[in-house]
């Protein structure tokens, strides 16, 4: 059972209390973008069988929105935190190159 | 190859079982084909033999990173209907419903194909409209379904109790000729007749990059070493957002787990299959007499095969009360298969940017069904480098141009 710990109230939240939000870090594009740009942002996917950065909800719990880095292929939990992050904290990527490191980033 | 029959049979009998060949050769990888398919389960092993059969062109390697069959094509619960809402689903779906009917005979092999009947279930206000639409829609399809009423549901499935406390049965939509079959017997069948026409079947040998020149593709690197190719098709499920990585594009895929469970075996005891959309949960009794049980997907990315408990306790809650005599019976086994999600539910046969190389993929939760439609469709787009009206709508491009094949609201639940 998938286990992720919400960074904003700490519980240690197993999966029926998460809502899933997919991909994290996608780049917003609004109007006056391109056709390109759209389809980046809202279908295409990195899916990638490995590290995934991804969007949680501590549904059942405070709520909110948070982020975690996860492995696809393992269902190892690198860490989570705060959705407010244009990008994976330092020490979550520290963490992510000891593991995996053939990892190409997030993005 | 020698045929099966009735003759063969005895002819074996009698020599001891000793004359039996082996039904497909296990060759090692030839320097280049005119074809490659990566991804030897139902839909790869179909667009290969539709290539050699519809297209002439025989010079074809499929390569498996694993065994034949042994992905999602080997998992799934075998559920087989053509009742979409769609109009291009609708006719890709029905083209490999109709095949199935035949296929046997067509393959010499026994595919098991058993149009024992379907039923989704209506149990919302919701569900009650959306059903009468559709079938609607099938009419003016030409795909054979019908508005049933929840006495008849009972005749059709004694074991079901139709006015439960929170879901009661309000009528159901109806496929006479929708059903099962043998899944493993679909990879084998094709399998069989694919390499009897002189194709490669490679397994244990994984494709880990593709290269290109000049923007076309011209062979795959694999555990095997390098092969060469005029023509690429990608046909993997759940690892095409890998090996698209590897051709250098993103799709609209996400991969997750869905489940299946089977119970012990008990006496024959429903002779339909029936879906219940609106408490996800779908089941059918295998002629082993297992009930086979499915339910719908997780919500997350994930490569493992291996799906969350949860779930499946979601789905046997919901059937139990649909079902009452299952709540007794003891659940054998459970499995999971990675299953390729798109965002309108309907599958992707497309060209790519890169070219000569051509994409099968996104059929999620519902692609056993579609295999023969589907490796026919794909075959033609491979042959010919365009698709023709089976696979037109299907390309890889419809959802930046908004060109939705919207399934998801037609269907509640992974089949
Ligand atoms: C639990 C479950 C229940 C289902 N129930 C139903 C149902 O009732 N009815 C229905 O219609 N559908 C159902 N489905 C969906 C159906 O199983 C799939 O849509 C269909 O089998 C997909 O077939 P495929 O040939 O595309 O994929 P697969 O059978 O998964 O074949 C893809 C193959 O590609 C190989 N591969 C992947 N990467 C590589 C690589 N790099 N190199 C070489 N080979 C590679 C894999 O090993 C695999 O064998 C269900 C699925 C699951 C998991
Ligand atoms: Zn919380």
């Amino acid at each position: 059972m998938l286990i992720l710990e919400c960074p904003y109230c700490g519980v240690k939240a197993e999966e029926t209390e998460l809502s899933p939000g997919g991909e994290a870090h996608l780049k917003r594009f609004g109007p006056g973008s391109s056709d390109d740009e759209f389809e980046a942002y809202m279908f295409a996917r990195k899916n990638p069988k490995g590290v995934h950065c991804e969007r949680w909800r501590h549904a059942y719990g405070c709520g909110k929105w948070f982020l975690a880095a996860r492995c696809t292929a393992t269902l190892e939990v690198f860490g989570t935190y705060l959705a407010q992050t244009a990008e994976p904290p330092a020490e979550i990527v520290e963490k992510i190159k000891a593991k995996r490191p053939e990892w190409k980033g997030y993005s | 190859m020698k045929r099966y029959s009735v003759f063969a049979i005895a002819r074996e009998a009698l020599n001891h079982h000793q004359g039996w060949e082996r039904a497909w050769k296990s060759p090692l990888p030839k320097a280049s084909y005119d074809a490659i398919i990566i991804g030897a389960g139902g839909h790869g092993l179909a667009t290969a033999y539709y290539l050699g059969k519809n297209h002439g062109i025989r010079n074809v390697a499929i390569i498996e990173k694993g065994w034949l069959g042994g992905g999602n094509t080997g998992r799934n619960t075998t559920i087989i209907r053509s009742n979409y809402l769609q109009d291009p689903s609708a006719a890709l779906y029905e083209k490999a419903r109709s095949l199935y009917e035949t296929l046997s005979q067509e393959l010499n092999y026994n595919i098991m194909f058993s149009p024992r009947g379907l039923l989704m279930l209506a149990q919302t206000h919701h569900e009650v409209r959306g059903y009468l639409r559709t079938v609607h829609a099938n009419n003016l399809q030409g795909v054979a379904t019908e508005w049933i009423t929840p006495e008849r549901v009972k005749q059709l499935v004694p074991i079901i109790n139709i006015d439960g406390p929170r879901y009661p049965i309000l009528g159901a939509l109806y496929q006479a000729r929708g059903g099962t079959a043998r899944h493993d017997a679909v990879a084998w069948g094709y399998a069989r007749a694919c390499s009897d026409m002189g194709m490669d079947i490679i397994q244990q040998c994984e494709v880990t990059g593709i290269r290109s020149e000049n923007g076309r593709v011209t062979g795959v690197e694999t555990t095997k070493g390098y092969i060469g190719t005029k023509k690429l098709g990608i046909v993997v499920a759940g690892h095409s957002g890998q090996v698209a990585d590897m051709a250098g594009f993103r799709l609209p895929v996400e991969s997750m787990a869905l489940q299946a469970l089977v119970s012990e075996p008990i006496k024959p005891c429903m002779d339909v299959v029936v879906m219940a959309n609106t408490v996800h949960g779908y089941m059918s009794q295998s002629d082993k007499g297992e009930m086979v049980i499915g339910g719908g997907t997780d919500g997350f990315n994930n490569y493992t095969q291996r799906g969350s408990f949860h779930h499946i306790e979601e789905t046997l809650r919901a059937l139990v009360e649909t079902f009452p005599m299952i709540s007794r019976l003891k659940m054998l086994r459970q499995w999971g298969g990675i299953v390729d999600m798109t965002g309108d539910r309907s599958p992707i046969i497309s060209k790519t940017p890169l070219g000569n190389c051509f994409i099968n993929c996104g059929w999620g939760t519902g692609g056993f069904k579609a295999i023969p439609g589907s490796g026919w469709a794909m075959a033609d787009l491979m042959a010919r480098g365009e698709p023709g009206p089976l696979a037109a709508e299907f390309d890889m491009w419809r959802f930046r141009e908004g060109r939705f094949i919207d399934e998801s609201v037609a269907a509640g639940v992974a089949h």
